[in-house]
């Protein structure tokens, strides 16, 4: 990671070619170099992030007032750091018989600035949480003890979480944990924060800022979905087709301990909605055995949805298992204990994410842990299904070549699709999409929850959902469209996205047929779509044009009269 | 170390952290007479230099420096 210093020097970068984010920065400590350290970052990460930073704590004035400068400027994300320090001073400058409502008077005052920033702005909110002072005026009875300062700072960050659950726009920061990881010496300087007001030394900021852009980013729909291993010596200790089944290590002794930890923590991000991937220098058999009969292995073959094991070169296997998969490689992490493969892949495939593992087994997990991989803004009951998903996907492609004829296939798979207007149980699956889909998307808006719920109560959107089921099983709900009245007669298709797991299968027929039906039934004469490039919707470039829709300046027109209903493999359920 | 070798240490974190290789310094030399060298960069400078001579600063200190030569002063009373 590079250190602040490192940092700062791409402040004198050229931005102009990068991602715009609105950014305003509240702090009620000093915030300038937090600040320089989130816009350098976010260079390297691909954003021009353009921030406010509010004067040194102005918190509640600038949320509370209408016409502030914070709202004036109107950003899309507001980050709010409220520090221990501060929370410290409060408690002190309270009387002793107060100290016990400490959490709950810090937690209304953040309830009320959440409320205030949601009604007049539409923006998500970072908040940090507060990194553990002990002032060790009652020692470990603080802990027994309400009105103890640690106690009401641990109650808070308890409560937060809890807030937090309830909040969709509202995201915590968990900058406690950093403060765990590197040691409170290193995050914080006395003789700084005496002489600035600033409570991050300048090791920490880094790190700060990296767990902030981890929400950006996946706020923008950029985060992991796939995991793909290696076997020996990483998986597992030893080479299976050397040493055997029986002598590779793992389970409760030794170092066998740490590799079993590690198919633990896999197993846990598979249980999450992660894609675990194998690929191997193995011959198939021999790398599969322990999985099905090796009695202390934690990860079994119906964990894994692509399983590749061969002496073909590990870019390549990559190159195949993101055909399957159909993800971008910057959604991959490749975990291998050997540098040379490591590096094969980085120079070939410089998007896929390749973490240095550390020489020693027993200190894999840690290092993992230092690096955040997996952030995301979602998480809904679908995700742990999404392995069972990509093992069918697999099962289908093999099945796809032995026809050689494309419709005879379509055919062959007997496919209906549901279609609902979004309700509350599909609403969490269509918030999760509009955050994920970035290849097949005509204009890559992102929704969150509490969006998806406006929309779905608005008079003048008209919301379909589309799930997809062959005899092979169900994908669940893939395609999402929005149509938002435009006026009497035109109906504007604000929102276009599918799952890219159902490509080629006259999907995109079966909806353009369905909402068309939808529009002559309401008396829309015209449908009218947009295709807003991003760096990576290419695919859809020429979606409308194909449709048959006619280009008219920025935007593609089909008169709904003229329409004959497309062909399609997929009826109605 | 003597004095000289110090003041071409600290010169080289100056020239670091502000980024600019033109910068001189000597005894006299004070922040106004250094471009870039506000209340802010001045913390930059200073864990900069503690960083490099692994020394650390008081809060008294920090704040008490009139000129580079004092701050010389400083990091030499540190035993370097």
């Amino acid at each position: 990671m590079k250190t602040f210093q490192q940092l700062k020097k791409n402040l004198k970068n050229d931005f102009s070619s990068l991602k715009t984010i609105k950014l305003a920065v509240l702090g009620d400590t000093a915030t300038q170099f937090l600040t320089q350290a989130i816009r350098s970052l976010g260079y390297d990460k691909g954003f021009d992030i353009q921030i406010w930073e509010a004067d040194f704590d102005q918190i509640e004035l600038q949320i509370s007032d209408a016409a502030s400068e914070l709202y004036e400027f109107k950003p899309e994300l507001v980050l709010i750091f409220q520090s221990s320090h501060k929370l410290l001073s409060k408690y002190n400058k309270y009387k002793p018989e107060a100290h016990t409502s400490l959490a709950s008077q810090e937690l209304a005052s953040v309830d009320f600035m959440v409320a205030t920033l949601t009604a007049q702005l539409n923006a998500k909110i970072i908040y940090y949480n507060y990194t553990e002072i002990d002032d060790t005026v009652f020692g470990n009875y603080a802990l027994k003890t309400e009105s103890s300062f640690l106690f009401q700072l641990r109650k808070l960050n308890f409560e937060l979480m809890s807030f937090a659950a309830s909040n969709p726009n509202f995201y915590l920061c968990d900058l406690s944990s950093i403060q765990n990881q590197i040691g409170k010496s290193n995050f914080f300087q006395s003789a700084i924060y005496v002489n600035t007001e600033m409570v991050l030394s300048l090791d920490a900021l880094p790190l700060v800022a990296s767990r902030t852009l981890d929400i950006v980013e996946s706020l923008n729909g950029k985060f992991k979905k796939c995991v793909i291993l290696d076997l020996d010596n990483t998986t597992w200790g030893g080479i299976i087709g050397d040493d055997g089944i029986e002598n590779i290590q793992i389970g409760s002794l030794g170092i066998g301990k740490a590799f079993s930890e590690f198919q633990y923590w896999i197993k846990k991000l598979k249980n999450r909605g992660i894609i675990v991937a194998v690929c191997s220098k193995n011959t198939e058999s021999v790398a599969k055995e322990p999985f099905e009969k090796h009695p202390d292995m934690v990860l079994r073959l119906d964990d894994i949805s692509v399983f590749v094991a061969n002496w073909e070169n590990k870019a390549d296997n990559i190159r195949h298992i993101q055909s399957i998969l159909n993800i971008g490689f910057d959604s991959m992490v490749f975990l291998d204990d050997n540098p040379f493969e490591r590096n094969i892949v980085r120079e070939n495939l410089p998007e896929v994410t390749v973490p240095e593992l550390p020489e020693d087994p027993a200190e894999y997990l840690e290092y993992l842990y230092t690096l955040n991989l997996f952030e995301t803004v979602s998480f809904s009951g679908e995700d742990s299904e999404r392995t069972k998903m990509y093992q069918i996907e697999a099962q289908r492609a093999s099945v796809q070549q032995k026809f050689t004829n494309e419709e005879d296939f379509l055919q062959s798979l007997s496919m209906v699709s549901l279609v609902e207007p979004f309700n509350k149980f599909n609403q969490p699956r269509v918030a999760q999409l509009s955050q994920r889909s970035n290849q097949f998307n005509l204009r890559t808006v992102r929704y969150t929850d509490a969006d998806i719920e406006k929309i779905a109560a608005s008079d003048d959107h008209s919301t379909f959902t589309f799930t997809l089921e062959d005899k092979f099983g169900d994908n669940g709900l893939i395609c999402v469209i929005i149509l938002k009245k435009e006026d009497n007669n035109t109906a504007f298709i604000d929102t276009w996205f599918m799952s890219c797991r159902v490509l080629k299968r006259s999907m995109e027929n079966f909806v353009l047929n369905t909402i068309v039906d939808f529009c002559s039934q309401n008396g829309f004469g015209t449908l009218k779509g947009e295709y807003i490039p991003t760096a990576k919707n290419e695919m859809v470039a020429n979606h409308y044009s194909h449709l048959g829709f006619e280009n008219n300046a920025d935007f593609w027109l089909l008169k709904v009269s003229d329409y004959i209903p497309k062909k399609t493999y997929i009826s109605k359920k | 170390m003597d004095r000289q070798t110090i003041l071409k240490e600290v010169t080289d974190v100056f020239i670091d952290v502000l980024d600019n290789e033109d910068i001189e310094l000597n005894d006299e030399t004070q922040a106004k007479d250094v471009e870039d060298w506000d209340s802010l960069n001045h913390i930059q400078l200073v864990v900069g230099i503690e960083k490099h001579f692994k020394i650390r600063f008081t809060s008294k200190e920090i704040q008490s420096w009139n000129n580079v030569g004092e701050m010389i002063d400083c990091i030499q009373e540190k035993g370097i």
